[in-house]
């Protein structure tokens, strides 16, 4: 987990819902779980009300990849949200990649209340697979 | 069953037999009005018009080659609410298939309404059907039409001394309306001489043995049918060609950016766009009044801002909005003052998405649009193989 300076530091932008993610991310941080320090997490009620349009937000303003991350299926606060957001997540997957935007720097997850590990984990290995891609196209060149 | 019945031109050209079987139509005691397009009064234009009195069918001209703008959110505005009374609606395939996205978005009614598709041959972009209309007489420019890309029942993208037909209707593989109640044939046989009218749902079977049209032979039928087989084959691969130059031309974020260099946020597109129904787009909201101070510290980050901005945003919100709805009429590219080819970029994403929750868009009443429904166990590949 040591990154030295020289090494690229990707930003990760990650929307997590506030009755699973976003309290595992808690979890991880109140048992000093090391976690790359790449993320900027925002905390929403529901995956469900991630609307594509913060996801490609995040990637035009120069984020390295977006995470989305929520309830495990069966498990969202609001009975179905977590589902909704799988399909916009798709409809995203098949969208960006036309115009250049590597797959890989879109992930949907599921992270439950307790799964402080699971996060950490996430977290670390995206940033690595992120790190791999190198920044994105959107932070190097100028987008209109 | 399907019944074919024929419309026997005669002599007078298909305008005025199209008009003959609307007055039929409108004298039925089912028809409250029709809904069709016009030749405006004092001339100029040929826009949609909500025709009651048989008397003013003399204008009607639905078969003219002008698309200045997609009825379909009109006739939404027509059905949706307390109705007293049924509408013949006498529409492009296009039209009618982003009617009924509009319905499945309850923008709409299919309850009082009759769905009369045209077999559509295509039309002009709005400055190439001036071009087109210029030295004729306005009763005359659909006959002409006709004549020069639908020789003999065989549509045709370009005629001799016209302009060629709008992009998009070069590349639209659906030139008939699945979900009409009737369709009105003008392949296969030259409309000069015959054309038909098709019954595809009970309603409009209905109206036909109203009518009291007589059948078609089964010879009309088989030729209207290889007809459309060789011109959805044509313009299969014309799409094809346009959707590969348009993946080569956007494939970065650089490129996609050169694409829509044009584009001055005038947002005509979304105001075209039949499936574009929210009455206030996020993008005239109050989230894009920005603070002095913000436009600052982003033309500082880069280096420079491109103004007006977010129109890279604008665009890829608006893929992500409504490409599971696009029906592919062309509107947006018919609407831009710029000439920004949006139409071959939405239509090029739009079959990527639909194909991918295998849908498509305005074919099938009863299809749930994708974003709105979800299966417990699907798409297992965006979560990593996690269900």
């Amino acid at each position: 987990m040591s990154a030295t300076s020289e090494e690229f530091q990707p930003t990760i932008v990650a929307f997590v819902c506030n009755w699973c993610t976003y309290t595992a991310a808690d979890l991880a941080g109140t048992a000093r779980m090391i976690q790359s320090p790449n993320v900027r997490l925002i905390r929403m009620m529901c995956t469900g009300m991630v609307d594509p349009k913060y996801v490609i937000k995040a990637l035009l303003s120069g984020a390295d990849a977006v995470l989305v991350s929520g309830c495990h299926p069966g498990d969202c606060h609001y009975i179905n949200g977590n589902y909704k957001a799988r399909r916009r997540m798709k409809l995203l997957k098949e969208i960006l990649p036309r115009f250049g935007i590597d797959e890989r720097r879109l992930k949907l997850t599921w992270v439950g209340a307790s799964e402080g590990n699971e996060f950490a984990a996430t977290i670390n290995e995206m940033t690595r697979l992120v790190r791999e891609l190198g920044p994105s196209e959107a932070a190097t060149t100028m987008v209109i | 069953m399907a019944t074919t019945a024929k419309i026997e031109t005669g002599g007078q050209g298909p305008a005025e037999a199209m008009r003959e079987t609307l007055r039929m139509i409108l004298a039925d005691e089912a028809v409250s009005a029709v809904l069709t397009a016009r030749r405006t009064p004092g001339g100029g234009a040929v826009m949609p018009a909500l025709i009651a009195d048989p008397d003013r069918l003399d204008e009607a001209d639905p078969l003219a080659p002008a698309f200045p703008l997609n009825s379909a959110r009109l006739l939404g505005r027509l059905t949706r609410g307390e109705s007293r009374g049924m509408i013949a609606a006498v529409l492009r395939p296009c039209e009618i298939r982003a009617f009924v996205e509009l319905c499945k978005l309850n923008q709409g009614s299919m309850d009082n309404v009759l769905l009369l598709g045209l077999d559509c041959p295509g039309a002009f972009a709005n400055a190439g059907y001036r071009e087109f209309a210029l030295d004729r007489a306005p009763s005359g420019v659909s006959r002409d039409f006709l004549a020069a890309f639908l020789p003999g029942g065989a549509a045709v993208a370009e005629a001799e001394g016209a302009p060629p037909l709008a992009r998009a209707c070069r590349a639209c593989e659906h030139p008939t309306a699945r979900a009409a109640d009737c369709m009105i044939g003008l392949f296969g046989e030259d409309p000069e001489k015959v054309m038909t009218l098709v019954s595809q749902t009970p309603k409009g079977q209905a109206l036909i043995n109203r009518l009291g049209l007589p059948e078609a032979g089964r010879e009309l039928i088989e030729s209207r049918t290889a007809a459309l087989e060789t011109l959805i084959e044509t313009r299969t691969a014309y799409r094809d060609a346009m959707f590969e130059e348009t993946a080569k031309a956007t494939n970065g974020l650089e490129k996609l950016g050169a694409f829509l260099s044009g584009c001055v946020n005038c947002y005509n597109c979304r105001v075209a766009c039949p499936v574009c129904y929210c009455r206030e787009c996020v993008f005239v909201t109050d989230v894009f009044d920005h603070e002095p101070w913000e436009y600052l510290n982003w033309a500082g980050r880069k280096g420079a801002l491109k103004l007006p901005p977010d129109t890279l945003f604008y665009h890829l919100t608006r893929l992500a909005h409504m490409s599971a709805a696009c029906v592919g009429c062309g509107q947006c590219s018919n609407a831009c003052p710029n000439d920004v080819p949006v139409m071959e970029l939405f239509r090029m994403t739009a079959a990527g998405v639909q194909k991918a929750f295998g849908y498509e868009a305005g074919s099938d009443p009863e299809a749930p649009p994708p974003l709105s429904v979800f299966q417990e166990r699907e798409f297992s590949e965006v979560t990593g193989g996690v269900d």
